[in-house]
């Protein structure tokens, strides 16, 4: 029954004439989907669906398990509600050339992720995680009259396709091996080490490039920014989660994981979390810079997970339940408040249109509802309490202290340390945003802030907001679901032996304690507020000078100049001082830009000489139809050879 | 719940006598009278009755910065036991509650700065949350070697009297905790040599700086928040430096009380005694406490 709730609400998502009726049919979709997965949760056996069909391999074979409800929950959320934002912000009226494709795109995206989370055959797999990559392309490429965005939608398109052939790699690999395009647990014993080393290194290489892993992020940054922000918020919020969950799914059909895996990706995942947030310091596009706070985040994501294979590998059932349970629900919080940034910046964007920083400011006095939202997002990206970054984070935390008792890997308690600092940073980095875009006076004369948009685009808002505060508040509504992704990760789907997530901690009081925290700070801004009622209204004191204007003001860059230069071993930035020289100086001005040194100095070169190499081959182009035509029967009676078996044509002309 | 009464009356009313003691050793370093011990509560008492001056570029930010600051640092000071006590609040994984709810109040005390579109606040948030990066590794290190010492994930398990054991077991760990730990202290309450609580125009300011437009209530707010935030941090000190139980509830109270005020005017002492360090030092004295309290709980980890 949940399958088939999936399934209607998975080819419900059919592109209408009207935003309306779109938007309608995906959060329609996403209602019944949601009930199948809360179906899927409240009775784990395993649903499933199988149909044969007419290719030659592979058949239609779909279930939820655990992992898979799991990971549906923000996959049907966050599309249905930027389907809502998108009437309001991407409408027929105002891009009339494009909204159609926007809105076809969004509903294949969102069918494509669905199928992809209850395929169970590697080929079904593969086909959705085809459709997906090249729905998203084009939804990247939205405003394709712009070179940037082309060029991102290509680097977007040649990472997936290397991450796709990976997948091919190890799929086909599998199939080898076992003889079945089944995605189900390989039995224990009947794989050595090393062929499972390289099968789980080639699903990390896969998945990693998918996820926006630090150093397979490349593709991430630019095409978050360059879509429109609803995309963005689509693509940051859940599809990046697809390569999570890909490597979930693979780490639970492997059996018998070493020690070693869980340290690689405990070590990933530091690399990435710090990585992403030391080079978001450094952005001044605010869409770029919410671009690598999700690389950032999906480190801590692959830490979590790094420790639940700690876990598994040392028989240690409750760092699994402390390192899965953490990234399972970072998965949901990220998705959650990631969109609601993205959704808010969206509304900036919208208004001021520009993303530069550097030339914002002031802007929550135009913009009051957003830059209150966007406040909310990034108090709970930063980890801080009441909201529902904590928790995830405070159940990392104690993983991350449970593994001191593990003999096998007493480093792994450096996790929190490495938390800290990525959550001091991210503290950094988004003081610099609020500070700089909605706080303060405004910077550049010339951007004139329009008004906040329509209800369609504050409604999605205020949902992703109010479940930042109640998963804050009241995260045991999600722990259900949480101790079903880790009992079926375990294989052992039902088991009451794996300790449950509520247990370990008395979090409804804890909830309790930060809400009270929360109403009490609230209390004491009103008696405040109050107590400024009867002041005076001044200009802002800056020690004695009278004139203050807006161009005094710290601005993003500056505010992050220090922690840039102390970070720069990392981020190699390309600095411009301004030159004062002689009496009369001329005007200068101070730049700081970061590019992705990644990109910049290992792909870009590496591609660059491979081009270089392949530009041999053009001797034999001979731009004449007749020689083409021979290289096609060429290739093709090689082939044929190839898997004729040649014995068999002698055997049969001997005969003769 | 008579301790935990006990517990909120001496946190609520005692922080701003620290103040006090150090500021009445300085003056006694420097051969003056000084101002009266209970100094700070006449100037508390005095700003709260002042009217508030506002800038016209604020927003809502502005005043929910001493709103949230104060309530997020009295919460995390609930977390942590005072003497032979435990806290009024614990549980499991509590000390990520303390480190997070002073990180909360920093956010919003930066955010504020920034409202005010001012270049000095600006300047005194850019390095507030500067600095932060680099001594939360600092504190992070100090308490998972804490934690693998007492065995307990509670602070008022990590700082209970037993940890007076630990200076018998593992007494270079606990020696490099405290020393790692009292240079956070120091910088994380803006006093010498990280930041001068005594001068408000300098362009070398980090946290004064950034309430220079926080004015009657408010800025009572932020000062009184700020002299829990020295009680608080300092209390954590003496809970490692003094692990005594006594086991008569007046003694121990007593003690640590005792101890509380030895740890103001060895504050007051130091600031004496050195000058301000050049901002550009500063982040090499968090980086050493860092590398410090990490070489610690390597000694823990691997010995």
């Amino acid at each position: 029954m949940a399958v088939s709730g999936m399934i209607a609400g998975l080819f419900r998502r059919r592109p209408m004439v009207a935003d309306r009726v779109a938007a309608g049919l995906l959060g329609l979709g996403a209602v019944v989907g949601l009930g199948g997965a809360m179906a899927a949760v409240a009775s784990p056996a395993a649903h499933g669906l199988a149909w044969p069909w007419a290719l030659p391999w592979g058949r239609f074979l779909v279930a939820v398990d655990g992992i898979s409800a799991a990971f549906l929950f923000p996959t049907l959320l966050v599309p249905a509600l930027a389907g809502i934002y998108g009437v309001g912000y991407w409408s027929q009226q105002a891009h009339p050339e494009s909204a159609a494709r926007v809105r076809v795109f969004l509903g294949l995206l969102a069918g494509a992720m669905t199928t992809l989370l209850v395929a169970r055959d590697a080929v079904l797999f593969l086909m959705a995680f085809e459709a997906m990559t090249l729905s998203a392309f084009f939804l990247v490429t939205t405003e394709d009259g712009k070179p940037e965005v082309r060029e991102a939608g290509w680097v977007y398109l040649a990472a997936s396709h290397a991450s796709f052939i990976t997948l091919l790699a190890m799929f086909s690999a599998l199939h080898a091996l076992t003889g079945s395009f089944d995605l189900t647990a390989v039995a224990p014993g009947s794989m050595g080490l090393g062929t499972r080393s390289v099968l789980f290194l080639l699903a990390l290489v896969a998945f990693g490039v998918k996820a926006g892993v630090m150093p397979f992020h490349v593709w991430l940054p630019p095409a978050h920014a360059s879509a429109p922000s609803h995309v963005s918020a689509l693509m940051s919020g859940v599809l990046i989660k697809t390569g999570i969950y890909g490597i979930v799914r693979v780490l639970e059909m492997l059996p018998e994981p070493p020690v070693a895996w869980g340290v690689l990706l405990l070590l990933l995942g530091a690399a990435s979390g710090i990585g992403g947030v030391a080079f978001a310091i450094a952005q001044h596009d605010v869409k770029r810079l919410l671009a690598y706070h999700s690389i950032e985040n999906i480190g801590i994501i692959v830490m979590g997970i790094g420790l639940a294979v700690v876990g598994r590998a040392t028989h240690a059932p409750l760092l699994v339940v402390l390192g899965l349970g953490a990234a399972v629900l970072h998965v949901w919080n990220h998705a959650i408040f990631k969109a609601l940034l993205f959704l808010s910046a969206g509304v900036v964007v919208h208004a001021t249109g520009t993303r530069d920083i550097d030339r914002m400011g002031g802007l929550g006095r135009a913009l009051p509802w957003s830059s209150a939202l966007f406040t909310l997002g990034a108090v709970a990206i930063c980890g801080l309490p009441p909201l529902n970054g904590f928790v995830s984070e405070l159940i990392l935390y104690l993983g991350a202290l449970e593994s001191l008792k593990v003999p096998e890997v007493r480093l792994g308690a450096l996790v929190a340390p490495v938390l800290a600092v990525i959550g001091a940073l991210a503290c950094a980095c988004f003081v610099k945003v609020v500070g700089s875009v909605f706080l303060g006076m405004a910077r550049d004369p010339t951007v004139r802030p329009g008004g906040e948009g329509a209800w369609s685009m504050r409604a999605p808002m205020l949902i992703l907001a109010s479940l930042c505060v109640v998963l804050g508040v009241v995260p045991v509504i999600a722990f259900p679901a949480l101790d079903a992704a880790v009992a079926s990760w375990m294989g052992q789907p039902g088991a009451g032996d794996l300790p449950h997530l509520r247990e370990i901690l008395p979090f409804p009081a804890i909830g309790i304690a930060v809400a009270v925290v929360g109403a009490v700070a609230a209390g004491l801004w009103w008696v405040l507020t109050r107590a400024a009622r009867g002041g005076q209204i001044a200009g802002t004191w800056d020690c004695g000078y009278p004139r203050v204007t807006s161009r005094m003001q710290y601005t993003g860059s500056s505010f992050g100049r220090t922690l840039v230069d102390l970070l720069h071993p990392i981020l190699r930035p390309h600095r411009h001082d301004p030159v004062l020289a002689g009496a009369f100086p001329e005007r200068s001005a101070f730049r700081l830009h970061v590019g992705d040194v990644v990109f910049e100095r290992w792909v870009l070169p590496l591609v660059e000489r491979f081009a270089d190499r392949c530009s041999r081959l053009r001797a034999r182009q001979s731009h004449r139809i007749q020689v083409y035509i021979v290289y096609v029967v060429a290739a093709t009676v090689g082939l044929l050879l190839f898997l004729i078996d040649m014995r068999e044509i002698l055997r049969a002309a001997a005969f003769k | 719940v008579i301790d935990a009464v006990l517990h909120v009356l001496v946190l609520l009313t005692v922080p701003p006598l620290l103040q006090g003691v150090i500021v009445k050793t300085k003056a006694r370093f420097a051969g003056r009278v000084g101002a009266p011990l209970l100094q700070p509560y006449f100037d508390l008492a005095k700003l709260v009755r002042k009217e508030m001056v506002i800038s016209r570029t604020t927003s809502w930010v502005f005043l929910a910065g001493p709103a949230v600051t104060l309530t997020a640092t009295v919460s995390a000071a609930l977390l942590l036991p005072f003497g032979g006590m435990t806290a009024p609040v614990h549980f499991a994984g509590d000390l990520i509650l303390f480190a997070y709810l002073l990180a909360l109040g920093r956010f919003f005390t930066a955010a504020a700065a920034l409202d005010t579109g001012s270049a000095f606040e600006g300047m005194g948030a850019a390095r507030e949350v500067t600095f932060a990066c680099l001594a939360e590794p600092a504190l992070f290190l100090g308490l998972v070697a804490l934690v693998k010492l007492s065995g307990s994930l509670e602070l008022s398990g990590m700082l209970a009297p037993g940890i007076g054991m630990a200076w018998g077991r593992a007494a270079p760990t606990m020696v490099m905790i405290v020393a790692g730990l009292f240079v956070l202290v120091l910088a994380e309450n803006a006093r010498i040599p990280v930041d001068d609580p005594n001068t408000h125009l300098e362009l070398t300011m980090i946290h004064e700086v950034m309430v220079l437009d926080h004015s009657g209530p408010a800025l009572a707010a932020v000062l009184y928040g700020s002299s829990i935030k020295l009680f608080a941090m300092g209390a954590i000190l003496i809970q490692l430096v003094v692990p005594v139980a006594l086991g008569s509830v007046l003694l121990d109270w007593g003690v640590f009380l005792a101890a509380m005020v030895a740890f103001a005017i060895v504050v007051g002492v130091v600031e004496s005694c050195m000058a301000r360090l050049r901002l550009l030092y500063v982040p090499n004295l968090l980086v050493g406490a860092g590398v410090v309290t990490g070489f610690g709980l390597l000694l823990l980890l691997v010995g």
